[in-house]
């Protein structure tokens, strides 16, 4: 498979646009569900990896034939996504008062720090209340869990992805798997 | 063993799979002992199990369309490259007749001067050739870009390419009559089909000829 892409990028690169077809076909549900892991959101991730797919055909020339392509791709959409949550307009503020309850602000609609009690937990689906709580992850600590432990990358590949060092990847891993732990220890 | 520091420590890097032989036989010996270390462990690998436990999203169904309409246009001569590449009978078939029809063309167009097949005793004047009286020629008679009087005796066919067959008595003792006598079949070609179609019926009488003999 890793040939057949290779021979498709080639293609593109000599501006073989249709080459360009069967590549978005087999890296769409890869790409589509890491956007959508970073965003939680459908619309957010089908638009970010639209994008990332646009973008790397625009940009083919700069890809280096030697390094692996999803790599490449997968840093595309990364970005974009830790770029779109950055711009990201808060939904809400906390200080703002809640139409129609009486001198209610936001604050009091906010979990408390205590555990939720067991009930609550069980009527939440098992899979969305974890999906929530990596969603929930600073997007530093997210993108490394979402990429080591649900999309199978080696920390070295991450490494590759992110263009950070390894040493840095092992430490945000570290830290996102005690805050992981510490959120889920008592489901 | 500090179980803040180091055990966490040295759990982590068993999960990322770093740990050595020693460290490992430390790490094990120590949460034989400490039972929040333990419980501690426990939950990490608990945490990885369930992330790993979420489900299997697919893209939107047309999603790779999406993104190819996204795309900025390519240049004509890639697509049309592609459009050979993908039909290469019809390449070859289209490269053929291309070079097929231009050879016939030329020859038609280019090869204006008159030319009549080597016979002794033809008038040739200017553009016209002439089979004086009295004159009987042997064999088939060719004449290309030029036109043919007969009034002597022609043995064989009589070919005429791009020309005509003068009459030569304008006063008209019927048509037939004009003509001098040819024992053979009189021919004239002046359209391109029919050029071609004399061309491909030679090569055919050619090839049988041989067979015959």
């Amino acid at each position: 498979m890793e040939f057949m892409i290779k021979e498709k990028i080639k293609q593109v690169k000599k501006g073989d646009q249709a080459a360009f077809e069967d590549v978005v076909a087999f890296y769409q549900n890869k790409i589509y569900q890491h956007c959508y892991r970073m965003l939680g959101n459908v619309h957010e991730a089908e638009d970010i990896a639209q994008e990332a797919f646009v973008r790397a055909y625009v940009n083919i020339h700069s890809y280096d034939d030697k390094r692996k392509f999803s790599t490449w791709l997968y840093r595309i959409a990364t970005n974009l996504t830790i770029d779109r949550i950055r711009k990201r307009k808060p939904d809400y503020y906390l200080d703002a008062e809640i139409k129609g309850a009486d001198g209610l602000d936001m604050y009091s609609q906010l979990e408390t720090d205590s555990p939720l009690p067991e009930e609550e937990v069980e009527s939440l689906e098992l899979k969305s209340y974890i999906h929530h709580e990596i969603s929930e992850l600073p997007p530093k600590y997210r993108t490394i869990i979402i990429l080591r432990y649900l999309e199978d990358f080696s920390l070295k590949e991450i490494s590759d992805i992110l263009d950070i060092p390894l040493g840095t990847v092992k430490t945000r891993i570290h830290r996102g798997r005690e805050a992981l732990r510490k959120k889920l220890r008592h489901v | 063993m500090n179980c803040k520091k180091e055990a966490v420590e040295l759990m982590h890097k068993y999960l990322d799979g770093d740990l050595t032989k020693a460290e490992e036989a430390g790490l094990i010996q120590h949460l034989e002992t400490c039972e929040d270390c333990q419980k501690h462990f426990h939950e990490l690998k608990r945490t990885i199990t369930w992330i790993q436990s979420t489900g299997q999203i697919t893209a939107p169904s047309n999603f790779t369309q999406n993104v190819m309409a996204k795309l900025p246009k390519e240049k004509k001569r890639v697509s049309y490259m592609r459009w050979f590449k993908a039909h290469p009978v019809l390449t070859a078939a289209a490269i053929f007749f291309i070079f097929m029809f231009s050879g016939v063309f030329s020859a038609y167009n280019h090869d204006s001067q008159l030319i009549v097949s080597k016979q002794d005793d033809l008038i040739i004047k200017g553009d016209t050739v002439v089979v004086p009286e009295g004159v009987t020629v042997a064999g088939d008679l060719v004449v290309k870009n030029g036109d043919l009087r007969i009034d002597g005796t022609v043995d064989g066919n009589v070919t005429l390419i791009n020309g005509k067959l003068l009459d030569n008595s304008i006063e008209g003792e019927g048509l037939m009559a004009s003509v001098g006598e040819v024992n053979g079949k009189i021919e004239q070609v002046d359209q391109v089909f029919e050029w071609m179609w004399y061309h491909l019926r030679n090569i055919f009488e050619s090839i049988f000829s041989v067979d015959n003999k």
